[in-house]
């Protein structure tokens, strides 16, 4: 009975649409109703809106494939989640504040009242979106190989991918943010749960941790280390760093800290997420089980669901599978929900000065689908791996932390002119080195550089112009008008 | 708020510290070195943000809420 694990994974999908549809029910829809459920969240549905967050096809099939196929270095993943909340700890409570005071919706908006420029704010929501549509495909490049992997091949990946973009669009235009809570309750539960289950069963299935390890150490001397290969310990620093900071400068993120409803939660927060970050250990333990039990495979991305296709029967894989579903599901949708908003709110809106609130809805509610399909045109052409598709995104939105780290502690560090020369110095290296394939330099995560030379020129440019600090410093303290 | 500084130890037992750790011997608990080190510099930051946020004056007293 192979149809098992897909009526499973397509009970999955039915349940998390009901929730969000419940979610949804009876609330008003106003686009900020939509887009951070007008602030009333409580500390564990932010726990569990930012857990969601985390816990992606990324962690769950990217994590996996990685250490199946890199090994030591898959531990920068276990690393940056834990720099990011000691970093948030101070800098998220004053975006928060400065968000709550003018009444910020989007990421862009920060950028727009901060440094004074429509301009600026319209280059980081398009940046923004750039950056989202490398993620957002690393979803839908998971969804694929989950549906044609419990499909056992009856359903291409292509096919798997266009399921996934329907249910993706579908439930954020019923649902927006709230229903991404409820489902992330759900999610969490279920991934936890079976992610503790096979990341325990599988090495015991090749006889335990210790000699799972001893194994793959002797088959691959070097392997469960750094420097083995091109990424060794100065690219674990570079994309850690790199990646910590990034963290919530990803427009979805950076528009989850306005739904907190106070600004001691992120505080609270860097106490207990870092301990989550530790069920990713379980993860990692099922890519280096499938070592030993699905040896070389040439997609790296399919170690975990291959592995459990081959030890467990159809409707586990069904149970794994809509684990996966749901781990994709959830940041998928806060992601469109994100890039669609920015282009509404922030490019379109300023552009047509007419538009009503209601024709600005509507907008963004058609471009869920354009972005969707967009990225769904993306995935069906690409072979990168989901690890990969990650990285090119931090790259981008990376670019965005030393105008923003500099804007919140600073009075003067940063203006309006070196925050968009910075910005554009950064991305342009970004693209170009998308563009060319070129992941390391000198030994170093080649985004981390353009994020140096990003920060260097923010510094300068702000340091040559000082006629426009003047503006900036009575700009921190005034609202300024729409 | 002087406590705050403390938060400088988890980047360091991170980015600093593997640079000592990085080997596959000896075990800890089954696994190797570095993996053990990597594990329980994120319990060492959980352990050290629970410290900062209890001494943090910031936390104490009433909070501003909407």
């Amino acid at each position: 009975m192979h149809s098992a694990a897909l009526v499973i994974i397509f009970l999955t999908v039915v349940i998390s649409l009901i929730l969000g549809l419940l979610a949804a029910r009876g609330k008003q829809m106003n686009l900020q109703q939509w887009t951070v459920a007008g602030r009333s969240f409580g500390a564990l549905f932010v726990f569990l809106l930012m857990a969601g967050d985390i816990y992606t096809t990324f962690t769950f099939l990217g994590g996996s494939g990685w250490s199946y196929g890199v090994g030591g270095p898959t531990l920068y993943i276990l690393s940056y989640g834990s720099l990011a909340y000691v970093l948030a700890y101070f800098m998220l409570p004053r975006i928060w504040r400065y968000a709550k005071t003018h009444n910020l919706i989007s990421q862009p908006d920060y950028f727009e009242h901060r440094f004074q420029s429509r301009g600026l704010s319209m280059l980081v929501a398009l940046v923004g979106v750039v950056a989202i549509i490398p993620y957002l495909q690393s979803q839908f490049t998971g969804l694929g190989l989950i549906v044609e992997i419990a499909s056992y091949g009856s359903i291409s990946a292509v096919w798997g991918m266009v399921i996934a973009m329907f249910v993706i669009a579908i439930y954020v235009t019923l649902s927006g943010v709230r229903g991404s809570a409820w489902t992330a309750a759900l999610k969490d539960i279920v991934l936890l749960a079976v992610v503790l289950f096979i990341g325990i069963a599988l090495p015991l299935h090749v006889g335990g941790f210790s000699a799972m390890f001893h194994k793959i150490d002797a088959l691959k001397p070097g392997f469960l280390t750094f420097g083995s290969t091109a990424q060794g310990i100065p690219w674990f620093i570079s994309t850690v760093l790199m990646t910590a900071v990034g963290f919530y400068m990803w427009p979805h993120a950076f528009g989850a800290v306005y739904t907190a409803k106070s600004e001691r939660v992120f505080r609270n927060n860097a106490m207990f997420l870092p301990l989550y970050q530790l069920i990713l250990l379980f993860v990692f333990f099922v890519g280096f089980a499938a070592i030993l039990i699905v040896p070389g495979l040439t997609n790296s991305n399919l170690a975990l669901m291959s592995a459990v296709t081959k030890v467990y029967a159809p409707w586990f894989v069904g149970v794994i599978g809509g684990a996966g579903m749901l781990a994709a599901l959830v940041p998928g949708s806060l992601m469109l929900i994100g890039a669609s908003t920015l282009l509404a709110e922030n490019i379109y809106r300023p552009l047509s000065r007419s538009a009503t609130p209601s024709q600005v809805q509507l907008v963004a509610r058609v471009l869920v689908w354009v972005i969707a399909a967009i990225t769904l045109f993306f995935s069906a052409n690409s072979n990168a791996t989901i690890v990969a598709l990650l990285l090119m995104g931090y790259n981008f939105v990376t670019q965005f932390f030393p105008a923003v780290i500099l804007g919140v502690f600073t009075k003067r560090g940063a203006n309006r002119i070196g925050a968009i020369s910075g910005i554009l110095v950064g991305v342009i290296m970004v693209a170009i080195f998308s563009l060319t394939g070129t992941s390391i330099i000198w030994g170093l995560n080649s985004g981390f550089l353009a994020v140096i030379a990003n920060a260097i020129v923010v510094l300068a440019v702000s340091a040559a112009t000082p006629s426009s600090a003047v503006v900036e410093s009575s700009s921190a303290k005034a609202t300024p008008a729409d | 708020m002087a406590i705050r500084w403390l938060a400088i130890l988890p980047p360091l037992a991170f980015l600093v510290g593997v640079f000592f750790a990085n080997s596959v011997t000896p075990y800890v608990l089954g696994l190797p070195f570095l993996w053990f080190y990597i594990a329980t510099c994120v319990v060492f930051t959980a352990l050290v943000m629970i410290v900062v946020y209890l001494l943090d004056p910031a936390n104490k007293g009433p909070e501003l809420q909407d």
